[in-house]
């Protein structure tokens, strides 16, 4: 099924206690100027890459945990505490982001 | 968007006596996981206690059947807010497990099916205060709550008590489990609502 998360975003659902990557969007716009989903990720497990917006999220957990599409390894993090988002990316070689050229 | 999955159904309890600060009571069995859940054959099953010297105690399912069992009934509090009363449960206490294992660690990393891991201090753990349990009223433990067998340690928020366990590494040293190093409390105790790191 698809829903739409707060801020706008559409979220597929699946059956398999997961939803895509776009689920990232709205809790991550409290730390990025940008729409991060749109970057591409390589992942430090099994080194594919594509849109954070095809990872593997589960949210019904303490924090968000976004997982490689492909091989399932825990490409990202992000919880919220009282006074913080911490971001744990270390399952992630690099982000590409796109922004205007210079 | 909030981060936490806030748990489901909830409501205020009529009597609060049993309830940590911030908890509500839920009287559904909420499923929360960190990733898809792992589908461990019984004959497969193998659970480990390793010491800081390396030395290796390991039980099968038929070994983990073959020691005495308790029935404990404990609240469950998660660190997502919701609380549960009085749930029954079936398993081996780790008094008995760790009986034998000579240590003089005073940490606890406990490991699961599936990558997952949870720090706890060696003290949290004897003293009948956790079991390694394999039943719930009444039936067998389903794997959405950590079946074949999870830890159960309900004196602290339920991110502590693995679903799927499958080692307990005793340490000289503390090592932060998952949610431990994204944020989380190290100790979690939910009378004192040690939810976040600085609580």
């Amino acid at each position: 099924m698809t829903s739409v998360e707060p801020g706008g975003s559409e979220v597929n659902d699946t059956d398999a206690g997961y939803v895509d990557g776009n689920a990232l969007a709205g809790p991550l716009s409290e730390v990025f100027a940008v729409d991060v989903t749109t970057a591409t990720s390589r992942c430090a497990n099994c080194g594919c890459t594509g849109p954070l917006a095809r990872l593997r999220v589960y949210k019904h957990a303490p924090g968000l945990v976004a997982r490689c599409q492909q091989c399932g390894s825990v490409m990202l993090r992000a919880t919220r505490t009282r006074d913080a988002v911490w971001l744990d990316m270390s399952g992630a070689v690099s982000l590409a982001i796109p922004v205007g050229e210079t | 968007m909030a981060f936490i999955s806030r748990g489901f159904h909830g409501r205020r309890p009529s009597a609060g006596t049993k309830l940590p600060p911030g908890q509500y009571e839920t009287t559904g069995f909420p499923v929360l996981s960190a990733g898809p859940t792992p589908r461990i054959r019984k004959d497969d099953w193998q659970l480990s206690v390793t010491t800081e010297t390396g030395k290796r105690h390991v039980w099968d399912w038929a070994g983990l059947m073959a020691l005495p069992a308790d029935s404990p009934t404990v609240d469950l509090h998660c660190v997502t807010k919701w609380s549960k009363f009085g749930t029954q449960w079936q398993g081996v206490s780790l008094d008995v497990l760790l009986a034998d294992v000579e240590t003089s660690a005073e940490h606890v990393l406990v490991t699961s099916y599936g990558g997952y891991t949870t720090n706890v201090p060696l003290a949290d753990l004897v003293d009948g205060k956790a079991w390694i349990a394999y039943g719930y009223e009444g039936g067998d433990l389903a794997p959405e709550h950590g079946g074949p067998a999870r830890l159960l340690v309900p004196h602290l928020y339920l991110w502590k008590s693995a679903k799927w366990v499958s080692g307990i590494e005793l340490r000289q040293s503390d090592v932060p489990g998952f949610w431990e190093t994204a944020g989380y409390h190290n100790y979690g105790d939910p009378w004192r609502e040690q939810r976040y790191q600085g609580d």
